[in-house]
């Protein structure tokens, strides 16, 4: 995690070629993988039982553990809760089981399968891990489920279900099957020549998303447990917005209609003025329709002040990681008093109106800062954070 | 195929599918007692010995090998 913000705020892409033989006919030939492979951290057993999402989702969720400091705290497993999405789920898994079924037959097919490619499989493996016993969830809501587990977390602190839950998304499918899906719908960047270069929201040259793969992973705690013990506080998730679209299963609505409401949403769960958010770390995937509704949302409903990035311009588009991804940003924007730079914004779109912590980090003082997650099939997340 | 054959084959098995020290596989040991394997590795256990050795396993048979003895003495009938 510390690698990750250091290498955003340095402006380091993570997007390279994919020289797999399985790419070479595909339209997109490029991807932003994890930097630190699953083999180097889960041991080889443990791996041939897992999904790689959820083999990242056990990774991510261990250093956002080992960082709580809950381990050794007596924390009552009846009051720990884990929320853990993914949009895709275990494609991966599903694909190569399927070759094994072509070639070799029924039998062949791992009894592990199941467990490996249920969409809830990343939740219960950290749910199990971690003994948690308040409840394991995994909602799916495409690009916006990181965020979406984080709101999720949040009602049931809220509500009282549980005084801790570890919260966040997974995804890896960097696989020429759901790449050449989204390609077909010619949502993604060819820029194939120049990977480091190709994920560029915002800017007038952008030509579709990168896809990445990875985990974020935060652990949430309830002020008066964390108070109680002491614990070392990154940031406030102060309120949460969910709508939905009702437009179109893939189309972001123009105005950001749906994206606006969630945003307006969260604000009213915080109990914030809009003043306050100066900073938005935007869902911005470098699409050509969707970068600008998004900004017509934030002018609306925030206001022209905030400073705006958007950390896919390094990462690529981590689908139901990103919201969580972004979430880890966002918090060590508000607790560093930084927000890590959009690179490869050289050109602006006439219509970004809106400040952008371009090319370098930005140093500035953030109370309250928005992260904005939005899905196919039209699902909106808006998270606030405050300083602790 | 001498039962010394046999045992160190699925030893070989044991740990490719689930991590069991070699060492630690004899006769007597029982497979999920002693070597900790579940019973989804078993059915993995299974397939795979069925290809190593040239043997049927079915199903309702698996149950009866409760030991890797019991596993040999199976292998060595078929």
């Amino acid at each position: 995690m510390a690698t990750t913000w250091d290498a955003m705020l340095a402006g380091k892409s993570g997007v390279s070629a994919l020289t797999e033989d399985w790419a070479e006919q595909l339209p997109v030939r490029i991807a932003a993988k994890v930097a630190v492979d699953p083999s180097e951290v889960l041991d080889r057993v443990r791996l041939r039982r897992l999904d790689r999402s959820e083999a990242l989702a056990l990774i991510a969720a261990a250093q956002a553990w080992n960082d709580s400091g809950l381990g050794d705290s007596g924390l009552d497993p009846e009051r720990l809760a884990v929320v853990v999405g993914s949009g895709i789920g275990g494609a991966q898994t599903l694909l190569a089981q399927d070759d094994i079924l072509e070639a070799s037959g029924p039998r062949r097919v791992s009894p592990h399968t199941v467990p490996m490619l249920m969409p809830n499989g990343p939740a219960a493996y950290v749910g199990l891990e971690y003994g948690a016993k308040a409840g394991v969830h995994a909602p799916t809501s495409a690009c916006a489920t990181g965020a979406e587990a984080i709101a999720w977390g949040l009602d049931i602190i809220r509500s009282g279900r549980a005084d801790v839950v570890i919260a966040g998304g997974t995804e890896a499918v960097i696989h020429p099957l759901p790449i050449a899906g989204f390609a077909s719908m010619r949502a993604m960047s060819t820029r194939n020549d120049d990977p480091e270069r190709a994920s560029r929201p915002w800017d007038k040259a952008r030509d579709g998303f990168v896809l990445g793969e990875g985990a974020g992973i935060v652990v949430l705690e309830s002020a008066e447990h964390a108070a109680a013990r002491g614990a070392r506080v990154h940031a406030v998730l102060a309120g949460a917005g969910l709508t939905s679209d009702g437009y179109d299963i893939v189309q972001p609505h123009p105005e950001s209609e749906g994206g606006g409401r969630a945003m307006r949403a969260a604000l009213r769960s915080a109990d914030l003025d809009p003043l306050e958010v100066k900073h938005v770390n935007a869902h911005a995937t470098s699409t050509p329709v969707g970068d600008m509704a998004e900004i017509a949302g934030i002018r609306r409903i925030i206001g022209d002040h905030p400073v705006l990035t958007a950390t896919k311009s390094m990462t690529g588009h981590l689908l139901g990681a990103a919201g969580a991804v972004e979430t880890i940003a966002t918090i060590l924007a508000v607790r560093e008093s930084v927000i890590p730079p959009t690179i490869n914004l050289d050109d602006p779109d006439e219509g970004l109106t809106l400040d952008v912590a371009a090319h370098k980090p930005r140093s500035l003082d953030i109370p309250a800062a928005l992260n904005n997650s939005f899905g196919f099939g039209g699902h909106n997340v808006a998270l606030i954070f405050t300083r602790a | 195929m001498t039962r010394e054959e046999i045992t160190s084959g699925l030893a070989e098995i044991l740990e490719e599918v689930a991590g069991v020290n070699p060492d630690d596989v004899s006769e007597e040991k029982s497979f999920t007692e002693d070597l900790d394997v579940d019973s989804l590795s078993m059915v993995e256990v299974v397939v795979a010995a069925e290809e190593k050795f040239g043997v049927k396993i079915p199903d309702d048979e698996v149950q009866n090998l409760k030991t890797v003895g019991d596993a040999v003495a199976y292998i060595l009938k078929g």
